[in-house]
């Protein structure tokens, strides 16, 4: 009964946080382009297969997998786990960022899985293989950017638990994804600029907050209010440094390939930085 | 379909397994709930993915191509600004967050305790945001018109927020830098990157995957540039 209720609820937020974009289309189709869309029913049904899916989807993540993750983020971080008992972590106490090694890896983990969870995400990747004629694949781009969002969700709470400031994270990453860009090929960095973006919506954003809050209001001296954010930089960050660098690795794999069979020296080719560098 | 969905949701399950059974060592609370709520989720990302392929795409797929053949720049220009401000405006993540940093702006001093003081400053930040990614789809659009590649206007970008860090309060930095990410809901990245990928596909000489991808890109960058702004000036 409750489940029926919280069903009906989500359904009435979903249409209303689709009814203005449903509105801008609609505007747009009838005053600006002024004829109906090619396949109106089917995209009429389509419609209502996003809507019926994004309904079911998130009523089953508030039943499932937030409260567990929530839990979990707070069970990590309390320090009863941490050092078996809570009076070491008086005011002026500073831990030592090793203590916090599972936490790291959860971040790590869960950052990852939610990522391959990511309807969003998932679209990307879809169109991305389509308009690439496969050179792409779905797949390896969603593995890639996971990875990219482990990576960076881990070293944002090594950071909440050390108290850097963010800027230089940040900055320093900048500084990354500008010399890579530089080395990418030309295909691949639009869509690793895209895929810093998309990363971080329904799935991954509420699991990330409560590990950031748990962190940031267990540890002395942090606050929850300031250092509780960052974690979702972190997460459009690092993507865009580990599909520049997929792509890279693909095409190095490639090469060496290619060399192989046609029987050159293989040491010729082995730094291919200093050859793109030539 | 369903296997798809399930193979997707799969890492999720293991890694809370995992961590439930050999690291917290707490008993699963509520296996039950924790059962339909999985079933749940695998139906409806099942769903979510062909309404994808029946409706998100060939709508923002065709309204570009309308738009583009229509061959009025003001047009377009006026669409991907309703659609980016539109579709930001009532975003609930977005919504959660500028509350928090009404509660950071009054607790650091800058705005007054009062829920009015903090009711107006989250929605002006709200404004400024959806605004933002208004502006940042009709500058992606005009570059997808334009052919320009798109490393430099994201790295003069990045410099920009650089350079405003150094400027902006400490306190509404981390909110700025993550106000990127939480612009950009389910719907709303599958219509903008139809649209762009629709666009680069309409105008001759331009290719879907280099001038088609890029959108959400701006979407994501440009709040960040407009949050520091509104922290250094408010």
């Amino acid at each position: 009964m409750q489940l029926i209720l919280h069903l009906l609820n989500t359904t009435l937020s979903t249409l209303v946080d689709v009814a203005p974009i449903v509105a801008i289309l609609a505007a747009f189709q009838f005053i600006v382009i002024r004829k109906p869309p090619p396949n109106l029913g089917r995209m009429m049904v389509g419609f209502i297969y996003v809507l019926a899916g994004l309904t079911l989807f998130l009523v089953g993540l508030e039943q499932a997998l937030f409260p567990v993750g929530e839990t979990m983020a707070a069970q990590l971080t309390d320090p009863k786990f941490l050092y078996g008992d809570a009076h070491k972590f008086q005011a002026g106490f500073q831990p030592f960022w090793w203590d916090y090694a599972w936490v790291y890896a959860f971040a790590a983990a869960i950052g990852f899985a939610t990522t391959i969870a990511e309807p969003s995400l998932i679209a990307v990747a879809i169109k991305a293989e389509q308009i690439s004629g496969g050179a792409i694949k779905a797949n390896g781009l969603r593995i890639a950017v996971a990875i990219g969002v482990a990576v960076g969700v881990s070293l944002g709470t090594f950071r909440i638990v050390t108290g850097t400031p963010l800027p230089y994270y940040i900055m320093i990453g900048y500084m990354v994804v500008v010399l890579q860009t530089f080395w990418a090929s030309k295909e691949i960095i639009p869509l690793a600029y895209d895929s810093g973006g998309v990363t971080t919506s329904t799935v991954t954003v509420p699991v990330l907050a409560a590990l950031g809050l748990g962190l940031a209001s267990t540890i002395p001296g942090r606050s929850p209010l300031i250092d509780g954010f960052g974690l979702i930089a972190f997460a459009s960050l690092f993507p865009i440094m580990a599909v520049m660098g997929y792509a890279s690795i693909g095409n190095f794999v490639r090469r060496r390939v290619r060399v192989n069979a046609s029987g050159e020296n293989l040491n010729k080719d082995i730094d291919p930085e200093l050859e793109e560098r030539q | 379909m369903l296997a798809g969905a399930f193979r997707d949701l799969l890492p999720i399950v293991l890694v809370i397994a995992f961590f439930q059974v050999a690291v917290v060592r707490q008993p699963f609370p509520d296996l039950g709930n924790v059962l339909i709520g999985f079933v749940l989720v695998v139906i409806g990302l099942a769903l979510f993915i062909q309404g994808l392929e029946t409706a998100l795409f060939p709508i923002g797929e065709a309204m570009a191509d309308a738009l583009a053949r229509k061959g009025s720049p003001v047009a377009l220009f006026a669409f991907a600004f309703c659609l980016g401000f539109g579709t930001t405006v009532a975003e609930p993540a977005l919504i959660a967050v500028t509350g928090e940093a009404a509660k950071i702006a009054s607790a650091a001093g800058v705005i007054g305790a009062d829920t009015d003081a903090m009711q107006s400053y989250a929605f002006q930040l709200r404004m400024t945001v959806a605004l933002s990614v208004g502006f940042a789809l009709v500058v992606g659009v005009l570059r997808i018109l334009m052919g320009w590649p798109i490393q430099y206007l994201i790295i003069g970008g990045y410099l920009v927020v650089m350079a405003l860090t150094q400027f902006a309060p400490e306190d509404i930095v981390g909110i700025a830098y993550d106000s990127g990410g939480v612009t950009t809901s389910t719907i709303t990245v599958p219509l903008v990157t139809a649209l762009g990928v629709g666009l680069a596909s309409a105008i001759r000489g331009r290719n879907p995957i280099i001038d088609g991808f890029g959108l959400i890109a701006f979407a994501s960058l440009s709040p960040m540039i407009f949050v520091l702004l509104f922290g250094i000036l408010v």
